[in-house]
């Protein structure tokens, strides 16, 4: 099973995200990661989701996804086409000596010190997901008091937006004649 | 001009051409039933919210028009919730009206308060709560729209007491604006062509037609096609009357307790073009070894349909309308171009043999006991042709859907998906109320019958008269059935008895006439004087023999090949020998 991520622009309305996270749950898939914002649309909300599937099933659940009637498009990302993101905030032993080192280590993830006590470092970090899992694997060795990780954010590299690709690409493959929209 | 949200309810009714609606008032939908009396929507009283549901349903199935169901808040709502379950399962199209608490208590656990949007998000098609009297008339139109277009299904629409009661300018919205919902209903031509091409290659071809079919209005088409293309149909549970049983191309119902030529046609077939079906379980047995040979042609309004159980050779996404006509136009070029249609004799010829060889098949002693069967063979025989038939679920079911010759769309009425127990008396009450000028047959069981036989009141104070026939062995017979073949005769909580309660008398309390057959001699002249009543509903009691099994029959996760035709030995009559294919 590989993680997948799925960006879904939906319209920003009451349940919306119990209606996408309802698809999921239903046939028992765990969501790795769930992040929502609104966008440069007024309205319309995007959600990125990192989902643990095979490949079948996971074909299943974004037909389903496109099914919903406050879903406008859905983007699932090919992996080295999409620029992911994550934003992380860690809270790190670093009391006497241990202060200067974890201080070393935050340079070189060009992580931010946003907090400081007298035994605390509050570092706040940005990535890919991968970076920060190494940052923290690191920092675990001083002693992680708390973490808070906003979840995977992603967009497609190359000129086009969401709104613009690809499920008019799937519609003609399965054999509509021309593509409408969503929606079944 | 000023409205309260209730009378912007009826107006938006009207204004979807609205004329009957199946409900029951309760505390936080009050509001509503005011604006009612001065409105041209009839409400139909039911007596329970799941019977106003399925009432909507049998509405839905009978006509094709949107259904309507109304209840209150809380138990209201969860007794629609069966029914929107087996709308959702069936594509019927429902609008479920709730009423709610009071906006500012909402989530405060009120009296009579459930999320019922929360509750149904995954059995509707769509669901709204409603937050301003503004926004009725726009939702309304919405759900309307979302409930019978592209794939239909229910749709609830969730509206607080107090948004009912509040005031606000009446405007009906022109269109609607749903971004994110634009059904695809034009076929590609292209795949279509491939379609065509593929049907040509083809030497033993099947249409596996589904209820996609009815929902299309696509029965003219489909006829053509068949007809034109010399191809063989099946019609599973959801899609009988989409094309005529007595057609010569016609094999009849496939699945589980389906014909075994069709079954058979089915997994022996080199191509299936599957219009508006789903590759249900039911119908493929164990997936592994469905139809093992056959191309798929798979066309459906609803993408995640296509690939889902069984992947296609060609995907058609679009209204099967739109496609069958299509695919009908270009088959006919191609056959054309190839001087005709292909020689199929062969596939033709085995497909009438298995027919004459594997007929549905029962005996009825002249002296009893009273078969299932032949009380329905003959309430066929005496009823006209103009007869819309319901069924529950269950093994009645299942002989209804074999015996019964249906002729035309929209004349057989059951629950395929879901399997409600139940469905019958107020579905048929649905479909009686919708269509007037049709007789309406219920034919339920005596399990079935006892879940819902409270709408026969509603029939008799609405005038709304159909026949109930209760198929009464005594049993949840289909769940007897499972025990005597899978469970060493083990009966398990299956025993009802065949006269608690006395039909006939509970017919009459309910102001219907009762009526009682229990040899084979009382059958015609009970139907008889059942048939000759249009003026309140009529209960047949059918006493019939409680050991009679439902055949033929593919045990569940059994293949198709392994189907039982009858009670002899209870083995697989499929010889690979004889069978054409290697």
């Amino acid at each position: 099973m590989n993680l997948h991520t799925i960006s879904v622009l939906v319209e920003d309305k009451p349940g919306v995200l119990t209606r996408v996270a309802g698809l999921f749950s239903a046939r028992g898939f765990n969501i790795d990661s769930l992040a929502v914002g609104p966008t440069s649309d007024d309205g319309l909300s995007r959600m990125t989701i990192v989902v643990q599937v095979d490949k079948k099933p996971l074909e299943q659940v974004t037909k389903q996804l496109n099914k919903l009637v406050n879903v406008i498009k859905i983007l699932e990302h090919d992996p080295g086409a999409a620029v992911e993101r994550e934003l992380m905030l860690v809270k790190v032993r670093a009391g006497g000596e241990d202060r200067q080192r974890v201080m070393e280590i935050a340079t070189v993830f060009r992580a931010n010190v946003v907090d400081v006590t007298h035994g605390i470092l509050t570092l706040e970090a940005t990535g890919k997901p991968d970076k920060l899992e190494a940052l923290l694997e690191l920092l675990g060795d001083f002693g992680v008091v708390e973490l808070s990780r906003t979840g995977r954010i992603a967009l497609a590299r190359g000129d086009r937006g969401i709104r613009e690709r690809t499920k008019k690409a799937r519609a003609m493959a399965a054999g509509a004649e021309e593509y409408t929209g969503g929606g079944v | 001009m000023k409205v309260t949200g209730a009378q912007a309810l009826f107006r938006s009714l009207e204004g979807e051409g609205v004329d009957l609606v199946f409900g029951i008032p309760g505390g936080a939908i009050l509001p509503a039933y005011d604006p009612l009396l001065d409105s041209s929507v009839r409400h139909v009283l039911c007596r329970h919210e799941q019977g106003a549901g399925h009432a909507a349903e049998g509405y839905a199935w009978a006509t094709g028009k949107v259904g309507v169901a109304i209840a209150t808040s809380g138990p209201g709502g969860c007794n629609l919730v069966t029914s929107l379950a087996d709308a959702k399962m069936d594509s019927v199209p429902v609008v479920a009206i709730t009423g709610q608490v009071p906006s500012p208590v909402v989530g405060n656990d009120a009296f009579q308060e459930a999320d019922i949007t929360g509750i149904t998000m995954p059995i509707t098609k769509h669901n709204f709560l409603v937050k301003e009297a503004g926004d009725v008339a726009t939702t309304i139109r919405e759900a309307f729209h979302i409930a019978s277009t592209g794939r239909p299904g229910p749709v609830l629409v969730d509206i607080p007491k107090d948004v009912l009661l509040q005031e606000t300018t009446w405007s009906w919205p022109d269109s609607v604006d749903l971004p994110g919902y634009k059904p695809t209903t034009k076929g590609n031509l292209r795949q279509v062509r491939s379609a065509a091409r593929m049907i040509m290659e083809s030497k033993r071809p099947v249409l596996y037609v589904g209820g996609g079919v009815i929902k299309a209005g696509a029965s003219k088409e489909l006829f053509k096609l068949a007809t034109d293309g010399e191809l063989p149909v099946t019609t599973t549970l959801m899609a009988r009357g989409a094309f005529p049983d007595a057609h010569e191309l016609a094999l009849g119902m496939p699945g589980m307790h389906g014909g075994y030529t069709a079954v058979t046609a089915m997994q022996k077939a080199d191509l299936l073009v599957a219009l508006g079906a789903r590759f249900d379980d039911r119908v493929t047995g164990q997936l592994a070894t469905f139809a093992p040979n056959a191309k798929i042609v798979h066309v459906d309004i609803d993408p995640a349909e296509i690939g889902k159980n069984r992947s296609a050779d060609i995907p058609i996404v679009g209204d099967c309308r739109d496609v069958i006509a299509k695919l009908h136009a270009e088959l006919r070029r191609q056959q054309e171009e190839a001087g005709g249609v292909p020689d199929r004799a062969e596939w033709l010829a085995q497909l009438r043999d298995w027919q004459d060889r594997y007929p549905y098949a029962y005996d009825q002693p002249a002296d009893g006991p009273l078969k299932p069967q032949y009380c329905i063979e003959r309430l066929r025989d005496l009823t006209g042709d103009d007869a819309i038939v319901v069924a529950g679920v269950g093994q009645h079911q299942m002989w209804a859907s074999q015996f019964w010759r249906f002729r035309e769309p929209r004349t057989w009425v059951n629950s395929g998906g879901l399997g409600t127990m139940g469905f019958a008396v107020p579905a048929a009450l649905g479909a009686k109320a919708g269509r007037p000028d049709r007789r309406v047959i219920a034919i339920d069981g005596d399990g079935c019958f006892q879940m819902t036989c409270q709408e026969l009141a509603t029939s008799t104070a609405e005038g709304i008269p159909f026949i109930t026939a209760i198929i009464n062995n005594a049993y949840l017979g289909m769940v007897r059935q499972w025990q005597e073949l899978f469970y060493e005769e083990r009966y398990s909580q299956v025993y009802l008895s065949y006269d608690v309660p006395d039909y006939v008398k509970l017919a009459e309390a309910y102001g219907c006439v009762g009526l009682r057959a229990e040899h084979p001699d009382e059958v015609d002249a009970v139907v008889e004087k059942a048939l000759s009543i249009t003026d309140r509903s009529v209960v047949i009691d059918f006493r019939v023999d409680s050991g009679e099994m439902c055949f033929p029959m593919v045990p569940a996760g059994s293949s198709n090949d392994d189907i039982i035709v009858g009670p002899e030995g209870l083995r697989p009559v499929n010889d690979p020998a004889e069978a054409p294919v290697a």
